[in-house]
């Protein structure tokens, strides 16, 4: 039984933004149904009893002071922007909420 | 034909839901040192970690972790003793790493309430509202839509991105669900607020000016038919900027869902917007594909596990709180419970102690800013406090007690600072306020009175004190209304043999 | 008399006593890099402006009696995964041709302190996801043994050109063995330093918990200096760990394993083992053992699920991580046509930009995030990672340091991993582990195959924090086996003809 549809690859593609082909779609979910098939097995030793680990080595509370450091300017800030204008990153029309 | 609130509330009981984002007036961004100073030139106030650039690292602000403790503690929460910040996944341009860093199942203040007090038909009442939560994230950047017929998203022909804003520290306080309030909700949500933004700036934490968006409330509200036990599908109601729209959009969704649950309507579950010329909400997003926002642990960032000593170290340090403030000012004052719910309420207690801490009667500073300048307000539909200083209304309450003022006098030099035109001195002598109380200027208009109308002065002589009133009123009316009308019947009685 | 074959070290003393400059070198180097890197393609851009000015630089800070650091004029081969300012860094990525960093990444910044010369940047896999170069945008690095084969990933430009003699020293990054596994199959040195040893600041992130820069060399000692320069805390990375550097010079130099613990690994040595590489892992270890260590055999039975966990944590990781790149503010964009609205102008671009690897580990770390599949996947490879971290400690019990092979197989031939991404994950089985535990590993070589003549890396792991224990063990191995061979390995590589 395929764990994974080609939906719901194109959902997945939907939430991490790729645009994706039909074929590309395909080929994907076939190979993200091996890749999990593999991967899956992580659960057989997962028991409740084993807290996750989400941080290799041990270290909380780093802060820092608040103080104001320069900024880069509007123009290194810019530097890399595809489109800009009026010191302004410049982007197509954004559609959804407001 | 459709319901008004009071049919509304008669069918249907609400509940609320207050999510309150509010900025910490840090001095630098939470995750980076750029400044948070507002109205900036346009991406100024950047760097590689709060614009995202590939390889930028955040660090978290120690200051900003204080403040959110601070105001968990004020707000009666218990302090976690771990909490991690969670990456919420999701793309929007003005957001530069395209997930934000927040808190989800780990933040770091829970379990708390705030008290609050309503006018209700029998009087005031205690209200307490539960928090859920406080945690802290991150603001986004400002989008500016150019182009297109109406300015707006949609016809928008681009967007320019301004990312000084992205990077601020935001606390997001999260109510539990708010029943039982019955027809009161809208009083409650505005009293949460109300009593909220107190306490944020009696902590110094934040600026919390609604109006620039430093304080930020969301209203999720649903219907149910009273007495079901039910509860209904929510709306969530975004840009609800000020306190007075916090009690509008509770009223304005109130009345939208009752009308469409009475045409055999459901209720969508969605994001919808407060427009503030109607005071009705608009539809925004609709969340019935609810969004997957993937969050996991953030692991750029360490947890966050502060120590019970530091707690009572904050804990010592915070303000008398508000209600105790306002049980202490009404004792000193002497004043009514309605009348102070009402003070609390029009958000007036600090600039009315301040009045009366530079001076003035405490009885008149409260008439002065619940009245003249409320009204006055109220026409403009704005903030009181933003019309006029304490000292400038202690100033006028002075002249008005030195007896350089008449009542009316003052409320046309009130009328007059906030046109604009001055210091109440600069307005007095401007606009030639000043009391006629020059005892021969007024003699000589009270002998012009009494041989105009000989008649009536004669009746007064002969005793009838209250036929004097027509002398006098055209005293005032020669005086053009500058004369201390108290002094001319003293002068006018005296001139007739009427004095005591 | 210092050639491009001398090690770091020998320029470093050459250096210093006035035999050669820091500009001689780098010209050398740069001419080195002229004949033979059209057929290694380890670089994909040199700075030789740059490079000449900062050596001309500690030339004349040298005549003038500054003080310098020990590796000051050296020349260095930079992975283009970490950020220079103003040189273009594309993680081996379209999605960030040229895309020219505002910043310094802070090894970049220790590197320039220290006053060592960056000749360029290096090939990779894009976004360092894969064990070959094959993934890169900008085409495939060929293994200086044998060009017909991988020079191991992601950080395969970095280990050719020190394999090629492009460079004495490299910079890598190592998220489940891209310093490691390329070091193993050229034939070089290769470390990834405990996790927060090296700050990440300006490293591009595949996977934030994962990832840690490295040095890559041709000796030991090499690696060691390498090391503490580029490690150190920085207030810029919160998971930097403040703590003194481990002090792995010294260590390098001691030449002494007696009555050191070397605990080996059983998991790590059965199936899937190609026979030349075990052959020489026991070489390798007999020369430890003939150098007064003694070996304990050590089991990390968690050892089996680590590469399910690592491909669950680090797409999911990336998933996130690389959600940055969608065209609005830096890097490229596509199909902006004045009427595509922002939301598709994303999509095409990340479509266009991102190769199938990296949508691959993207769409699986998606998966993995998601809600109702959290739990089953992303969050039990978390509780994975603890089992992991339980093993390393039950292990260090026993052992000083543990010891594996570091890659099952020699360089395999370009193309033959093409269709089976699970078969080229299998490449990483030895050294991910160490990743998940936030451990220390380094690879160095201990011999040739028999079978194919291809170097065969042997992997030395130390507990967090105390790297120096690896290089202590490495420093000896590498001392017992040069006096074995005659010389460094790397004198048996065919010499490349150049143009």
């Amino acid at each position: 039984m395929a764990a994974i549809s080609r939906d719901d690859v194109a959902h997945l593609a939907k939430l991490a933004r790729i645009e994706m082909s039909d074929s590309e779609l395909d080929h994907l979910a076939q190979e993200m149904d091996v890749i999990l098939g593999a991967v899956a097995r992580v659960q057989e030793v997962a028991s409740a009893d084993v807290p996750p680990t989400s941080h290799p080595i041990p270290v909380n509370n780093v802060v820092r002071e608040d103080v104001v450091r320069p900024s880069l300017t509007p123009q290194e800030a810019l530097s890399g922007a595809p489109a800009q204008s009026e010191d302004r990153f410049k982007v197509p029309q954004i559609l959804g909420e407001e | 034909m459709s319901l008004n609130y009071d049919q509304a509330v008669e069918k249907y009981e609400p509940t609320l839901g207050l999510e309150v984002h509010v900025e910490l007036n840090t001095k630098s961004k939470m995750f980076c040192s750029c400044s948070t100073e507002f109205g900036g030139a346009p991406n100024t106030q950047t760097c590689p970690v709060c614009l995202g650039l590939p390889g930028a690292l955040p660090v978290v602000n120690g200051k900003a972790i204080e403040s959110t403790i601070l105001i968990g503690l004020a707000l009666n929460c218990s302090i976690a003793p771990f909490s991690r910040f969670a990456r919420k996944n999701y793309f929007y341009p003005d957001m530069p790493k395209n997930f934000q860093t927040s808190q989800y199942d780990e933040p770091i203040c829970v379990n708390g309430y705030l008290d609050v007090e309503i006018e209700t038909d029998e009087g005031v009442k205690p209200f307490r509202v539960e928090i859920e939560r406080v945690h802290m994230e991150e603001d986004t950047g400002k989008s500016l839509h150019v182009g297109g017929a109406t300015g707006r998203i949609h016809g928008a022909d681009y967007s320019l991105l301004d990312y000084n804003r992205a990077g601020i520290p935001l606390v997001e306080i999260v109510t539990k669900i708010v029943g039982g309030t019955g027809k009161y909700a809208p009083q409650v949500a505005r009293a949460y607020v109300t009593e909220l933004r107190d306490i944020l700036r009696s902590l110094g934490v934040s600026d919390v000016k609604m109006e620039q968006g430093s304080m930020r409330c969301d209203v999720n509200l649903s219907l149910a038919p009273i007495g079901s036990g039910e509860l209904g599908t929510r709306s969530e109601t975004k840009n609800v900027n000020s306190l007075r729209s916090v009690e509008r959009a509770v009223i304005g969704e109130v009345v939208r869902q009752s009308n469409r649950l009475q045409d055999g309507e459901r209720i969508v579950q969605e994001t919808r917007h407060f427009q503030e010329e109607s005071g009705q909400t608009r539809s925004g997003r609709s969340k019935e594909q609810a969004e997957d926002y993937r969050y996991f642990p953030e692991p750029d960032l360490v947890p966050v596990v502060p120590d019970s000593a530091w707690i009572e170290e904050l804990r010592a340090t915070l303000p008398e709180k508000p209600s105790t403030r306002r049980a202490r000012l009404q004792a000193e004052w002497s004043v009514p419970d309605k009348e102070m719910t009402s003070l609390v309420n029009a958000g007036l207690l600090d600039v009315v102690e301040e009045t009366i801490t530079i001076g003035a009667d405490p009885t008149r500073a409260r008439s002065w800013w619940l009245g003249e300048v409320s009204r006055l307000a109220n026409e403009r539909e704005v903030d009181p406090t933003t019309l006029i200083t304490p000292s400038q209304v202690a100033e006028v309450i002075s002249l008005i007690a030195s007896g350089d003022l008449t009542d009316k006098l003052a409320r046309q030099v009130v009328e007059g600072v906030i046109a604009g035109e001055g210091t109440p001195v600069e307005v007095i002598a401007e606009r030639g306020l000043k009391v006629v109380s020059d005892d021969g200027a007024l003699m000589t208009a009270i002998a012009a009175a009494i041989a105009s109308q000989p008649d009536t002065a004669e009746r007064v002589r002969g005793g009838n004190i209250p036929a004097a009133g027509a002398l006098i009123g055209a005293v005032m009316k020669a005086t053009g209304g500058q004369a201390d009308a108290a002094k001319v019947r003293e002068l006018l009685l005296k001139h007739l043999g009427q004095g005591e | 008399m210092t050639t491009i074959r001398s090690s770091a070290s020998e320029m470093a003393a050459a250096l210093a006593n006035g035999e050669t400059t820091s500009v001689e070198l780098t010209e050398g180097h740069y001419a080195q890099i002229e004949k033979v890197d059209a057929q290694v393609h380890a670089f994909l851009y040199l700075d030789k402006e740059g490079a000449l000015a900062q050596a001309a630089d500690v030339d004349a800070k040298r005549k003038s009696g500054v003080e310098l650091s020990p590796l000051a004029g050296i020349p260095l081969a930079l992975k283009d995964v970490l950020a220079q300012k103003g040189i273009p860094t594309t993680c081996g990525s379209k999605m960030l041709e040229g895309w020219r960093p505002p910043y310094d990444s802070t090894v970049v910044s220790k590197l320039k302190a220290a006053g060592i010369v960056i000749l360029g940047k290096t090939n990779m896999d894009e976004f360092a996801m894969g064990s070959s170069t094959e993934n890169s945008a900008y085409g495939v690095t060929h293994n200086p043994w044998d060009l017909t084969r991988i020079p191991g990933g992601s950080g395969g430009g970095s280990s050719a050109a020190l394999a090629a003699f492009e460079a004495p020293l490299a910079i890598g990054t190592d998220t489940g063995g891209s310093i490691r596994q390329p070091a193993a199959v050229t034939g070089t040195v290769g470390v990834k330093p405990t996790y927060g040893g090296v700050s990440r600041y300006g490293l591009i992130a595949f996977s934030s918990s994962l990832d840690q820069a490295g040095p890559c060399a041709r000796t030991v000692l090499d690696a060691a200096l390498l090391h503490e320069v580029i490690a150190g805390h920085d207030e810029r990375d919160s998971t930097s760990i403040d703590a003194p550097v481990p002090q792995v010079v010294k260590a390098a130099k001691k030449l002494d394993v007696k009555g050191m613990k070397i605990g080996v690994v059983k998991e790590l040595q059965g199936e899937g083992f190609q026979s030349g590489v075990l052959s020489k892992f026991h070489e390798g270890l007999d020369a430890l053992v003939a150098a007064g260590a003694e070996l304990v055999e050590v089991s990390c039975p968690t050892f089996d699920y680590a590469l399910a966990a690592y491909y669950l944590i680090a797409p999911s990781e990336c998933s996130s991580n690389l959600a940055r790149f969608d065209s609005m503010r830096y890097g490229i964009r596509i199909g902006d046509d004045g009427n595509r609205s922002a939301e598709e102008v994303m999509k095409l671009t990340r479509h266009e930009g991102f190769g199938p690897e990296v949508k691959r580990r993207i769409i699986l770390g998606t998966y993995a995030l998601s809600s109702g599949y959290y739990d089953a996947y992303y969050g039990s490879a978390q509780k994975v990672r603890t089992l992991l971290m339980r093993d390393f400690n039950a292990a260090f019990a026993q052992a000083d340091v543990l010891v594996s092979p570091t890659a099952p197989t020699t360089a395999f031939k370009i193309g033959a991993n093409d269709n089976d991404p699970l078969a080229m994950y299998l490449n990483d089985i030895a050294t991910i582990p160490v990743n998940m535990a936030g451990i220390g590993g380094m690879s160095l070589p201990c011999g040739l195959a028999e079978e194919d003549g291809l170097p065969v890396g042997f992997q030395i792991m130390s507990p967090a924090m105390r790297d120096d224990l690896m290089y202590q063990v490495g420093g000896t191995l590498e001392a017992a086996l040069l006096s074995k061979w005659g010389g460094p390995l790397l004198d048996k590589a065919p010499v490349l003809a150049g143009n």
